[in-house]
């Protein structure tokens, strides 16, 4: 049996005080919005929303702690929205859902800006163990964004790699860090680009000193995408077993994964909350129908980002996770 | 193509030209109803229903009266009575229940609903708001309702085995409302469809619905469709099928880089395009907006084209969301003389002699 470590991909729903307070202190138009700049009424509030998140990680038993991304006004384009070569300019759709972030169009040569290591070394002063960093994948941070700047896909992309590699390197100790790459399933790379986008990975994985998992969500990747992430030097690939578990299935089957594994086992974008039981028997099942692969380890986990959620069930859900080992264990 | 835009012309219109203004929908609500809504929810307060109804009525004359100062030809009542496009339904509707709020964008939220049963209609939703709206203007109203495609797409669904079963239970209740819409005197209906930007791939299935949804509706009802933020090359010209009159789109919010997209295919039904952008809280001068109603006559000619602001108003301080009405409604009056004039070349919309 795999060693199963129960974590999240991050990016939790503000709790509801949080969301009156920013609200009243921000505003609500594009121009409100987080740039880098904000101040000290608005830091603070933030402090508070994040030592929340730990405390309450800690207090549902999870084996990872993130610091929760509370202040990520642009979901997972955040990282480049706060840098100095980035103009925001009008709101778009984030993928498929109900929600939209500021366009981020890169104008300049991008420089790390140290934004994300300062986060997680707040949350690190209450976590003693178990820090969890969690970035985008250059692929996914690229494909949302507008190269105004560098003017070449190629160039481009591993302009954000190398971006993304300097954030890392400010970054504190932490465990494990999560590149999430939803834009790998959304808008897959083409011919050539995939062996890129795979590149890239691997050269923002290179700069972690922490196990590294390229998380996919919202379905499967195309076997030839998936081919090639098998080349990137990551610990782990995550796969969405809620939305898509045959193609995932069929991607471990026919190509193999690396040693370690991680499975978006809890539906992140829905109110009905799995029992833990029904999560560790989701485990035993991958486990079971991969009978070439030999996990080291099981990062079980949630299949999406979770501020689609209102937060009643997004902290159910926390708690069924973090239960899960227990599950395990009895079994 | 239809033929039901003239009843909205005002009877002394100063022009031979006409470009039909409207608003999406939503508009800032007046500070003293966000505190009567705080009143109705606090158990201690003696705030009740009835009160409610009142405060509610009030704003609604309020703002429909600032719709028809700002020169609108078609108005409505900036939505005073709903709280959010799907929440409102919702409520009304039996099957949901609510958790709480989650994130559109920035900090924009609202209570997502969970289907926890099989939707039933329960009680009227709009008939009530039409009237009272209807009563208090002197302009033609404009009724916005969230349509069955978002309704699912933008609930949690619990019980259905797929979206696609609930979005089509849903157009029948959509289609019972309207119908008693049209019997109380509607004759402008919008369904609200952000979510079809949203996945291109259920465009069949959002067709289906508007079937459902038109069905036994009168000719001469006035039906628009408003999409808004998403990748519109991924829906057109496909869209072009559903059974509506009107498109309602925002392009202002990405500086008409979109626009190409529906010169490439004939646009065949009326555009209703958003020359304002809802989310910059600046009042854009009239010679900007009188720009952007330019660009509508590279997709279609004047007599097919409505003048609207991007998507509702409902987040920009008042008088901003005021300033904008106002000068897209004068914009509009400028455009109509120039057309009048023969002083705008009306571009790629230009009639053709075939």
């Amino acid at each position: 049996m795999p060693e199963v470590v129960t974590t999240t991909p991050g990016l939790y729903p503000l709790p509801d005080w949080a969301k009156d307070e920013l609200s009243d202190l921000k505003g609500h138009q594009k121009a409100d919005l987080i740039d880098g700049t904000e101040g000290e009424a608005v830091q603070d509030a933030y402090g508070r929303v994040r030592s929340e998140y730990v405390e309450r990680q800690q207090d549902a038993g999870l084996d990872r702690i993130v610091e929760g991304q509370g202040r990520w006004d642009d979901m997972i384009a955040h990282p480049l929205a706060v840098a100095d070569a980035v103009e925001t300019r009008g709101i778009v759709r984030y993928y498929d859902n109900n929600n939209f972030y500021r366009e981020p169009v890169v104008t300049d040569d991008l420089e790390a800006t140290g934004d994300v290591a300062a986060e997680l070394e707040s949350a690190g002063e209450q976590v003693e163990e178990g820090l969890q960093a969690v970035l985008p994948g250059p692929y996914s941070l690229a494909d949302l964004a507008t190269d105004e700047h560098y003017g070449d896909d190629a160039e481009f992309l591993e302009a954000v790699a190398d971006f993304l590699a300097a954030e890392i390197a400010e970054f504190p100790d932490v465990e494990t860090l999560f590149l999430l790459e939803p834009s790998l399933v959304e808008n897959a790379p083409d011919d050539g680009e995939d062996a890129r986008a795979s590149e890239a990975i691997d050269a923002v994985a290179d700069a972690a000193d922490a196990e590294v998992v390229a998380h996919t969500y919202w379905g499967a990747l195309e076997e030839k995408v998936y081919a090639h992430l098998m080349d990137a030097d990551v610990d782990a690939i995550g796969f969405d077993f809620v939305a898509d578990h045959e193609a995932n299935l069929y991607n471990i089957s026919e190509y193999g994964t690396k040693s370690d594994v991680a499975l978006g086992l809890v539906d992140g974008q829905n109110t009905r909350v799995e029992d833990p039981g029904t999560i560790a028997e989701r485990i035993d099942w991958v486990d079971e129908n991969t009978p070439g692969s030999d996990f080291e380890t099981v990062y079980a986990t949630i299949n999406t980002e979770t501020f689609y959620l209102p937060v009643n069930r997004f902290e159910e859900k926390l708690d069924a996770l973090a239960a899960v080992t227990e599950e395990v264990i009895e079994a | 193509m239809s033929n039901n835009r003239d009843q909205f012309r005002p009877e002394n219109h100063p022009h031979d030209h006409f470009l039909l203004t409207t608003v999406v929908g939503s508009y800032k609500k007046p500070k003293w109803l966000d505190r009567a809504r705080e009143l109705l929810e606090d158990e201690e307060a003696s705030f009740d229903e009835e009160d409610w109804a009142e405060a509610t009525d009030d704003a609604a004359r309020l703002i429909t009266e600032e719709h028809e100062r700002s020169g609108l030809d078609a108005v409505v009542d900036g939505e005073m009575r709903r709280n959010e496009m799907v929440e409102y339904f919702a409520h009304l509707i039996e099957g949901y229940e609510f958790n709480g709020r989650v994130k559109v964008w920035g900090h924009n939220y609202f209570d997502k609903p969970s289907v926890v049963e099989e939707v039933e209609y329960d009680q009227e939703w709009l008939v009530d708001e039409f009237e009272f709206t209807d009563s208090v203007s002197s302009r033609p109203v404009k009724v916005p309702i969230t349509g069955p495609y978002t309704l699912a797409n933008w609930s949690f669904n619990e019980v259905y085995d797929d979206d696609e079963q609930l979005a089509y239970d849903l157009a029948d209740l959509v289609n019972e409302e309207i119908e008693r819409l049209v019997d109380a005197g509607a004759k402008y209906i919008q369904i609200d469809e952000p979510a079809l930007a949203t996945t291109p791939d259920d465009h069949a299935i959002v067709g289906a619905c508007l079937d459902r949804i038109v069905d036994e509706i009168p000719d001469d009802v006035r039906v628009g469709l408003h999409v808004c933020y998403g990748d519109y090359s991924r829906i057109y010209p496909e869209m072009l099928d559903y059974p509506v009159d009107e498109y309602d789109l925002e392009l202002c919010n990405g500086n008409y880089e979109q626009l190409d997209v529906f010169v490439e295919d004939e646009f065949t039904k009326d555009l209703a395009l958003g020359v304002v952008d809802a989310h910059v809280a600046e009042v854009e001068p009239v010679e900007e907006i009188k720009e952007n109603i330019l660009k509508g006559f590279e997709v279609v000619p004047p007599e097919r084209l409505t003048v609207s602001p991007d998507c509702g108003l409902k987040l920009l301080p008042r008088e901003v969301a005021y300033g904008k009405m106002e000068n897209m409604v004068q914009a509009a009056r400028e455009v109509e003389a120039e057309l009048d004039a023969g002083e705008i070349d009306v571009g790629l919309a230009a009639p053709t002699s075939d």
